[in-house]
């Protein structure tokens, strides 16, 4: 069995971040050891000086557009935007064309991350058929066949009926439904936060009451159904108030913010440059404290990406362009940043980006570092400072809000199953496939452990 | 010529912020200080004489190629840009939507980089979503003169109000303007509201409250929803177009009927006004919805002033963005 070695690193462990020597024989961590402690037949030694050993980071929100939309995005560009950004496990967005509504897409979209082998892909399932709204998709085969996601994200289930139901079938098969919060009656037309800004920039407005309708509804439903929800990219002051009480009454509500909602706000449409333009939109600077509280305080379970690859095309104008923003590759520095200016502790950060969302899409439990786990890894270089530059993104769409940017903080490795699959100082080799960095290994990842487990994948 | 008296301090910030980026174009009211307005009311005046003359035509932009983009239906706009611009000799290329490769889906930055590539000096752009100007501004390394975009701004038109009501009364200073009608879905408001405020007038609005921009707390104006309470205040009533269209996506009034009832420029609510006050309209006009058919008519009514003063005011800021340039 080959071994690794990970060495000088802070390691976030069950006591705390202690400097340590890690070690890897095959997919799993085997020790935790003195730095600099001899081990014996290390094939491969990693210098971690200066970097936090994470647990693997779990994104559960990502559009990777095929099939369907390759030309923003293909599962392989994906997974090695996610790689670069120290994710392990992506959980799959269904609103591909053809919708992953179906164990057939389902299948496909696994195969592929198979093949990209570098990150593990949870195709998340469609709540209705076609994403359409009326009736519910075939869940019970999708459930059989793994998936434990379910959401027509992109947009919300719009029929309470329908939604009741979905709460109501998708719990009793074990799964989750992700609602995508927008009462789209009220935001027919609009292009960005309604406010001051839009009033001004003459931009129809989507005012926060219409994501804090759906959170309302879904919170009752999920109280009256006795069952879970998941409530994605909440954005507004009031949606985190809503979610906070549901959590003190004991409704099941768990609920994910964006990295673009912790860090952006609305006065970044004044210059009408799409990039600029999500849904849900950049709200205030007091909805964007509330989310960073929320984050923190644990109302908001989780950091989840939106990542949301789109071709220049279709970013050129505010009122024609599609919405969403890059993620991947730029989150945990985004992140890290709250937590050095003190606004996030360390464990939430942890919790928020990898041991929750983990629990939330049935993934493998995964948390501090220890011997005996499966060595999924995010080695983060805390203090190395970088401009964004969309043209070094690994991801292939370039439609970053934070370019320019100056960051702290970087990947340095990321180790899927004990495989480094990501290097940073280490670029797209020769004669490698464009977009790939030198570790990313041919073979398909070798997940043994992990439910769902990926199908298809080769030996 | 007179005191434009400037509280530049009052203007909305969203206006501010677009000073900087493109300063060789005008997309926002906000683009000009008190100097720059000034220049262009200066210009206006000495274009007007222009105009009176036989020959009413000067060589001031000879050589100078506009493109004279409309992707949105125009009369007014469309034409006074095009006539300015032939008053000042440059050749003139007017493009709108449906005779253009637009229709053919080809991007909006592809047709405007072709044109440039063709050898445009400047672009006059009308489009029907806000901001188009500000992205042409950012992908054409010429000036670009905002016709009108969206909801957000219409400069020119505002320009046209203030030279319309300077060559009336000689300055603005303390006047006090009443906008009436739909704020939220106007460019016009917008544009003028900064403008009168940079004038040195006191600008108060009146609509229903589902007519009124979401943040109009934080603008330069009072806010009524009295209009007979007004009126008698008012020095300029200055009329926004109420359109149908409005009301069918988004019901923002029960009814036409209705609206006009309450905020319709009347016979009756004219007669409250002081001797001296005016009434304008940006145009085109709903007659029987925000004004009635017989005060447009009336002596007190600007709205031909308007439209006559277009030609002179287009000329001014042609020649002050366009003759320049290399």
């Amino acid at each position: 069995m080959s071994v690794t070695v990970v060495r000088n690193g802070q390691v976030c462990s069950s006591t705390g971040v202690v400097n340590a020597d890690l070690v890897i024989e095959g997919e799993y961590i085997s020790s935790l050891v003195e730095p600099g402690t001899p081990v014996e037949a290390a094939a491969h030694v990693f210098d971690a000086s200066g970097c936090l050993l994470l647990p693997g980071l779990v994104d559960m929100h990502v559009h990777l557009r095929e099939p369907g939309d390759e030309e923003a995005e293909d599962i392989r560009s994906g997974c090695a935007a996610a790689v670069a950004g120290g994710f392990t496990d992506i959980v799959a967005m269904p609103n591909t064309h053809p919708p992953q509504d179906s164990v057939g897409v389902v299948e496909f979209v696994r195969e592929a991350a198979a093949r990209a082998g570098l990150c593990r892909v949870h195709p998340a399932g469609c709540v209705t058929r076609a994403r359409a709204g009326k009736e519910l998709a075939g869940i019970r085969e999708l459930a059989e066949a793994g998936v434990v996601i379910f959401t027509d994200d992109g947009d919300p289930v719009r029929d309470s009926r329908i939604m009741r139901r979905a709460l109501e079938y998708v719990g009793f098969l074990g799964g989750l439904v992700a609602d995508h919060c927008e009462d789209t009656q009220l935001t027919d037309g609009a292009q960005m936060n309604e406010g001051e800004v839009s009033g001004w920039l003459g931009l129809a407005g989507w005012p926060s009451v219409a994501e804090e309708i759906f959170v309302a509804r879904d919170i009752l439903l999920a109280e009256y159904t006795g069952s879970r929800v998941h409530l994605q990219h909440l954005s507004t002051a009031g949606a985190v108030r809503l979610v906070r009480d549901a959590k003190a009454r004991g409704v099941m509500v768990s609920a994910e913010v964006t990295p673009h909602h912790l860090m952006l706000t609305d006065e970044k449409a004044t210059e009408y440059d799409p990039v600029f333009k999500v849904n849900p939109p950049l709200r205030t600077a007091a909805d964007r404290a509330a989310v960073r509280l929320g984050l923190a305080d644990g109302t908001i379970d989780i950091v989840a990406t939106d990542h949301a690859p789109h071709t220049p095309e279709n970013k050129e104008e505010w009122t024609e362009a599609r919405c969403g923003m890059l993620g991947l590759e730029t989150a945990l520095p985004l992140v890290w940043d709250l937590h050095r200016k003190g606004d996030l502790t360390l464990e939430r950060l942890v919790d928020a980006m990898s041991s929750r969302p983990a629990h939330l899409a049935g993934l493998e439990p995964r948390g501090p570092l220890a011997a005996g786990q499966r060595a999924d890894l995010c080695v983060f270089d805390m203090e190395h400072e970088w401009v964004v530059d969309p043209s070094g993104f690994h991801g292939k769409s370039r439609n970053t809000p934070y370019e320019g940017m100056t960051c702290t903080g970087r990947v340095r490795y990321t180790f899927v199953d004990g495989r480094p699959v990501f290097h940073a100082d280490e670029k797209v080799g020769e004669n490698k496939r464009p977009g790939r960095t030198a570790f990313l290994v041919e073979e398909g990842v070798a997940s043994e452990g992990p439910t769902p487990r990926m199908p298809g994948r080769k030996k | 010529m007179s005191d434009y008296s400037a509280s530049s301090d009052h203007v909305p910030a969203g206006a501010m912020q677009e000073i900087s980026n493109h300063p060789r174009s005008l997309l926002a009211m906000g683009d000009l200080d008190v100097h720059r307005l000034g220049e262009i009311l200066t210009l206006t005046q000495e274009f007007r004489s222009v105009l009176r003359r036989p020959i009413p035509k000067v060589p001031a932009l000879r050589g100078k190629t506009i493109a004279n983009c409309f992707f949105e239906d125009s009369t007014r706009t469309r034409c006074s840009f095009e006539l300015a611009a032939k008053r000042l000799s440059a050749d003139v290329i007017t493009l709108t939507e449906k005779g253009s490769s637009l229709s053919k889906s080809e991007s909006l930055r592809d047709t405007v980089r072709t044109l440039e590539c063709m050898g445009v000096d400047g672009f006059v752009v009308r489009h029907h979503a806000s901001g188009v100007p500000a992205r042409i501004a950012a992908w054409v390394d010429h000036p670009v003169i905002n016709g009108g975009d969206g909801a957000h701004e219409h400069p020119t038109q505002a320009l046209v109000d203030l030279a319309t009501l300077i060559e009336k009364w000689g300055s603005l200073a303390g006047a006090r303007v009443l906008i009436v009608g739909d704020v939220a879905h106007s460019r016009v408001a917008r544009s003028n509201v900064t403008a009168f405020t940079l004038a040195g007038a006191s600008v108060s609005v009146c609509a229903p409250p589902t007519l009124l921009p979401p943040g109009i707390e934080g603008w330069p104006v009072t806010v009524s929803e009295d209009l007979d309470a007004e009126i008698p205040e008012a020095d300029v009533v200055y009329l926004l177009r109420m359109q149908q269209e409005r009301i069918v996506d988004d019901p923002v009034v029960p009814s036409l009927c209705e609206y006009a009832r309450g905020f319709g420029f009347t016979e009756e609510r004219a007669r409250s006004l002081h001797s001296e006050a005016v009434v304008m309209h940006p145009g085109p006009m709903n007659r029987g919805v925000e004004i009635a058919a017989s005060v447009a008519d009336l002596p007190i009514s600007l709205v031909e002033k308007q439209v006559s003063n277009g030609v002179a005011v287009r000329m001014a800021v042609l020649y002050l963005f366009f003759a320049g340039i290399p």
